[in-house]
């Protein structure tokens, strides 16, 4: 769906870029400076590549080999930059249908079903200058998804916002993602943003990109720790809702083969949820502890340990079909006589998983 | 009563010196605006140079253009000559030369605020309206444009109070025929050349102030409600 094979050059970054995306939404990870936004302004058009191919849905936007280089209007990219980028003398409603009225697009998706989606109704009428930053990136997502796009791409809409604002807007993501039905390119260097939204992550690190594939895969590999962040790191676990224990306020997730206590978020049994698990977050032991508090306690078993020069030793677990990564200490690692194939016990405070950990699962 | 009244000769150069700005304006605005939105948004080679053309009659002394536009726009000049032969426009005495040179000295006191503007106006903007299927001139014409407006509107008041004060390259270029080329500068200067003008020299200044102040006046009401539809944009 998405194929994209370039190089290039913007001011002083060299940018290798390869990847490829089955649709849904594939995440492009990176810190700050990795040229996150270079390739996607040379996917949407605005910068030309040096060289290679970017193909989505089947249709090529650019091959350099064979001298095609369609312009930005031609591309039918649906764009949300960062700053959102509204014009500031129209209307919202005029901002949302501007692709129809200038860029004479037909969109086969209903204005209606847009505002609804995003919840813009009351701010049809209003000014740019009068919303709120996340406002603005709703009307700016809107406005992108009624361009009738054949591609997404959201390059940190909410890196411009406070985490407040970001908690209003992203069960609006959440929906979108599940319900968009085209494939979304979401650019972040948020870890928890990229968990909670992506089915693909592709990784960017100095302007290339080491590695990329399904996200849980991807954020298990302890050999990217560079590129995704060590302190953030974390493993990502599918589950459902199995019950919720009013009376402790403790919802129960079963991950296949282990339960999973959390604090109490208000889903339904049957829900299917995803949750992040911090590698920080996560003790091991090796005999059933007891006079603990606490509370997730699964079996497991040590699939890989990679250690490191410094003080801390990554550990990859099996717990049933998932996989846990924790993140201890080498001291403990030679205490315990930890090795591959042991099998252990996997220790997880329910209050480490707190409501940006969670999210429910992309469609 | 008859103090209030406008005299024939009056009415003449006042409407002559109305038309001659209108025209100038007429043409000299959307080339500002063309070359002006260059400026701003382009590097290119000769850049310099043609923002040395455009401010050139800024600082020559007018008599210096008007001479310049004789020399070329003349009856017999390179430009002059192949205009009337080919379209049968001539600018030499004639109340068009006039609206020229207005035009000519209008030119940079209108590039410079619409230059501005346009430079306020984040190119980002540009890139979102072509992201959204707009043409490069479409996105131009919906969204540069009018949030460049008060700007133009800024550089199209400035021009029209030069076009209309023009005096220099006017008398040298068409020099002060009445009815022709005669405006409203050109017939006070008129005026405090006889002996007896002095009352005549007084009307004219009164006309030219009145009718200056009335534009300024307008061109600030409309700046408000541009500003308004704006949505305090550069509030």
């Amino acid at each position: 769906m998405l194929d994209v094979d370039i190089k290039g050059q913007v001011g002083a970054l060299a940018l290798t870029a390869r990847f490829k995306s089955e649709g849904g939404v594939t995440s492009l990870f990176g810190q700050s400076g990795a040229g996150k936004t270079s390739l996607t302004n040379m996917i949407a058009g605005l910068i030309r590549p040096i060289s290679g191919r970017i193909t989505v849905n089947g249709t090529t936007l650019f091959d350099a080999d064979k001298n095609i280089n369609l312009a930005v209007q031609a591309r039918r990219i649906g764009h949300v930059f960062q700053d959102a980028r509204l014009f500031p003398h129209m209307s919202v409603r005029s901002n949302l249908t501007y692709a129809r009225w200038a860029g004479r697009r037909k969109t086969t998706r209903s204005m209606d079903e847009v505002v609804q989606l995003l919840g813009l109704q009351p701010l049809l009428s209003r000014k740019p200058a009068t919303l709120s930053g996340g406002e603005r990136q709703r009307v700016a997502i809107g406005r992108a998804l009624l361009s009738d796009p054949r591609l997404l791409i959201m390059d940190e809409p909410l890196a411009n916002l406070d985490q407040a604002r970001r908690n209003d807007i992203l069960p609006y993501l959440d929906r979108l993602c599940a319900e968009a039905g085209i494939p979304i390119l979401y650019v972040s260097h948020s870890i928890e943003e990229v968990a909670r939204l992506s089915q693909t992550l592709v990784i960017l690190s100095d302007g290339q990109t080491p590695a990329y594939g399904p996200v849980a895969e991807m954020l298990a590999r302890t050999d990217l720790g560079k590129a995704t962040g060590r302190h953030e790191a974390g493993a990502l676990l599918e589950g459902t809702v199995c019950h919720t224990d009013s009376e402790w306020g403790l919802t129960h997730i079963d991950i296949g083969g282990a339960t999973i206590q959390i604090p109490d978020l208000g889903a339904a049994p049957g829900e299917p949820i995803r949750l992040r698990i911090r590698a920080r977050d996560v003790a091991l032991a090796t005999e059933a502890p007891k006079g603990l508090s606490i509370r997730n306690r699964l079996e497991g078993t040590i699939r890989s340990i990679s250690e490191e020069s410094g003080p801390y030793a990554e550990i990859l677990c099996s717990v049933g079909e998932q996989t846990i990564r924790a993140r201890i200490t080498r001291a403990s690692v030679a205490d315990l006589g930890l090795e591959v194939g042991k099998k252990v016990t996997v220790l997880i405070k329910s209050v480490a998983i707190d409501k940006r950990q969670r999210a429910p699962v992309p469609g | 009563m008859d103090f209030l009244t406008l005299q024939p000769a009056e009415w003449q150069a006042l409407l002559l010196t109305l038309k001659v700005a209108a025209a100038a304006l007429l043409v000299a605005l959307p080339l500002a605006v063309v070359v002006a939105y260059g400026l701003a948004r382009y590097r290119f080679p000769g850049h310099g140079v043609v923002n040395a053309l455009v401010h050139l009659p800024l600082v020559l002394p007018p008599v210096v253009t008007g001479y310049v536009l004789l020399l070329a726009f003349g009856r017999n000049g390179p430009v002059g000559s192949v205009l009337r032969e080919t379209f049968g426009i001539t600018f030499a005495f004639n109340w068009t030369g006039a609206a020229l040179a207005a035009g000519v000295m209008a030119f940079p006191l209108m590039v410079r605020p619409i230059r501005l503007s346009f430079e306020a106006v984040d190119p980002k903007l540009e890139d979102a309206a072509r992201s959204l299927g707009a043409l490069r001139l479409v996105s131009f014409l919906t969204v540069t444009l009018p949030l460049a407006l008060p700007g133009i509107l800024g550089g199209a008041i400035l021009g029209f109070a030069k076009a209309m004060g023009e005096f220099g390259a006017t008398i040298t270029f068409v020099s002060n025929i009445p009815g022709e080329t005669r405006t409203l500068a050109l017939a006070l200067y008129t005026a405090t050349q006889s002996p007896s003008g002095d009352v005549a020299a007084f009307r004219l200044t009164i006309i030219a102030t009145i009718v200056a102040f009335g534009a300024l006046i307008a061109s600030e009401l409309l700046a408000r409600r541009l500003r308004k539809r704006l949505g305090g944009a550069d509030a």
